[in-house]
């Protein structure tokens, strides 16, 4: 094989392997370097300067991350984000539990049923949160019209008018789009679980709640983790429906930390201030994805 | 009536009653299995039916259940929608996703196959370079990428936002082609690596068709993804001919080109969940085994 090499090429076989595999890595290694490293030491960087989009940028040292204690509404956003990712992961994992159950075995026609309860999940956010503003329209929206017709409310609901109901519809929107991932995964820890441990437990007369607590539960305790963490992590990170569901109101209450980047950075073009939000972001994060990989971690 | 006969005769009968419960259980299983369904669908079915109305009666106040008239009029008021009409953002859309695929693909399944098959200085912390920006959220380097983005003139440009899009993908990507390319079989290459193949044929030639699933899993999350991305969508482009379809569908939603017209919004909606439902319906297999494959063995 080495009498194959072309004269004056003097690797041997094993060099020119790992010569070969770092050429095949490269251009992804270049890609992650250019769009992913640089931009995150940037952001560090930027988030020392005052930046605007144009213009003079200065070095400011601490000034941004000063400036974050003071900024109301930076506050108000990381309370709104915490109250919201509360709020919204309990329906989804308990829906998507009940679900999961609901299709577990594999009786007739059950495929169906998973492909429905999972299809709002390949939908984009951004298009489900138009179909469902208009959906939850005091005038034209269908839950109005539902809701009149039997005699439920006495008059329209502007759903998306008070903070309480605009939290409300909007956990109801996401639950909709995003319950059939948790139930997937949901689903594939209930069918890890063998099922002569169900049976051994009925023969010693354990009830459903028996079963639940003392096999289920515990036997995918995993699932259930990545499930929420998942889950608590796609509501930190929420903006769309924020954008285009409420535009952040009524009266600003529904700005989340994802938006309030987004308003300073390309609405203001404070882009250091933006930056520094987004370190602190960063740091949440990397410790719920520290604490995923605990949770997660194998056991001996 | 002999005294065993009965006894017999209790137990079949309960045996009836326990057979009865279960059918009973299954029955109301499958009841309550179709409402939730039909729950499930409804938006999407509702958004269908309100599409095809007359744009009159779209916007009717109270709404109507059902269409008097069946009509494709919102679809084509769509396509005069705008500056520009529709057909533009479904083409920016298409030609960012169609990017997309194509570099996730190929960069993917180089990287995958190095990163499985041969063995270079650094390799491990490569690997875990490419791997932990799953942990870091594009949403929190998004102010730098922009300004990189502005400074190379990549800005209003479909590329420039596919590049970003292509990255995104690649920690998913690069995890699963590697297992891919793992799982087949070592002898497969052996020989044509002794008849002095070079490495770039062995893998268009021999290994490609073998991992064939992980390609066709790599590509719908790419197209997908990128076809539903809102907020780098809505960041990068600042030209409104470059929008792609949901950044223009939430143009529709705020009124800026008049009277907010929900029926051609409804039109919109539709327009833009056929493609990745469609994908999704026929390949949903190669879904769900990247589900599995990223999410739960991750």
């Amino acid at each position: 094989m080495l009498t194959k090499q072309p004269a004056g090429f003097n690797l041997s076989w094993t060099q020119r392997r790992k010569l070969t595999g770092l050429l095949f890595v490269m251009p992804t290694v270049a890609f992650v370097t250019v769009f992913f490293i640089i931009p995150l030491i940037m952001t560090v960087y930027m988030s020392l300067h005052d930046w605007p989009l144009f213009g003079e940028r200065a070095y400011i040292g601490w000034e941004n991350y000063q400036e974050l204690s003071n900024d109301r509404q930076y506050l108000k956003s990381l309370d709104f984000t915490f109250r919201y990712t509360v709020l919204v992961t309990p329906p989804i994992f308990i829906l998507g539990f009940i679900l999961a159950s609901l299709v577990r075995h594999n009786i007739r026609y059950i495929g169906i049923f998973r492909t429905i309860f999972f299809l709002p999940v390949v939908i984009g956010l951004g298009v489900s949160s138009l179909l469902w503003v208009w959906m939850l329209d005091d005038r034209i929206g269908v839950f109005n019209k539902i809701l009149l017709d039997l005699n439920l409310v006495p008059k329209a609901q502007l759903f998306l008018g008070r903070p309480n109901t605009t939290m409300n519809v909007i956990i109801l929107s996401v639950v909709w789009k995003t319950v059939g991932f948790t139930m997937i995964l949901l689903l594939a820890g209930l069918q890890s679980i063998p099922d002569e441990l169900y049976e051994s437990a009925e023969v010693d007369g354990a009830g459903y709640f028996r079963k639940l607590f003392y096999i289920t539960l515990p036997l995918m305790r995993r699932f259930i983790a990545l499930a929420l963490i998942l889950s608590v992590i796609g509501s930190v990170l929420s903006f769309d429906q924020f954008y285009i569901m409420t535009r952040g109101g009524p009266r600003n209450s529904t700005i989340s930390i994802v938006f309030w980047i987004f308003n300073n950075s390309f609405t203001y073009f404070k882009m250091g201030y933006g930056a520094a939000m987004s370190i602190v972001l960063l740091g949440i994060l990397v410790a719920l994805t520290g604490l995923q990989l605990y949770v997660l971690r194998e056991k001996e | 009536m002999t005294a065993p006969a009965v006894h017999v005769q209790a137990e079949r009968s309960q045996q009836d009653i326990r057979r009865m419960r279960k059918r009973m259980l299954l029955w109301l299983q499958y009841l309550v299995l179709v409402v939730l369904a039909l729950l499930f669908l409804f938006p999407i079915a509702w958004s269908f039916i309100n599409s095809i109305k007359l744009p009159s009666e779209a916007m009717a106040v109270p709404p109507t259940y059902l269409p008097e008239e069946i009509s494709l009029r919102n679809y084509e008021e769509l396509t005069t929608y705008g500056k520009i009409g529709i057909a533009q953002h479904v083409y920016n859309s298409t030609v960012v996703a169609l990017i997309t695929v194509a570099g996730s693909i190929i960069l993917s399944t180089l990287g995958g196959y190095g990163f499985a098959r041969f063995d270079f200085p650094g390799k491990n912390v490569l690997f875990i370079m490419v791997l932990s920006t799953l942990m870091i959220p594009f949403q929190s380097i998004l102010i730098p990428l922009f300004v990189m983005i502005v400074q190379v003139d990549l800005h209003d440009t479909l590329f420039g936002l596919a590049l970003v899009y292509i990255t995104f993908q690649l920690p998913f990507g690069i995890f699963l082609m590697r297992n891919s390319f793992l799982a087949v079989p070592h002898e497969i290459e052996e020989s044509a690596l002794l008849d002095g193949c070079s490495s770039l044929s062995i893998l268009y030639r021999l290994m490609l068709r073998l991992v064939l699933p992980g390609i066709v899993t790599v590509a719908i999350y790419a197209f997908i993804n990128s076809w539903n991305e809102f907020l780098a969508a809505l960041i990068f482009m600042s030209d409104q001919d470059k929008f792609t379809l949901p950044v223009f569908l939430t143009t529709i939603r705020y009124g800026i080109w008049g009277d907010v017209n929900w029926g051609a919004l409804q039109a919109g909606v539709i327009v833009s969940i056929i493609p990745s439902l469609g994908i999704f319906l026929a390949l949903q297999r190669y879904y769900m085994d990247g589900l599995m494959g990223g999410a739960v063995k991750n």
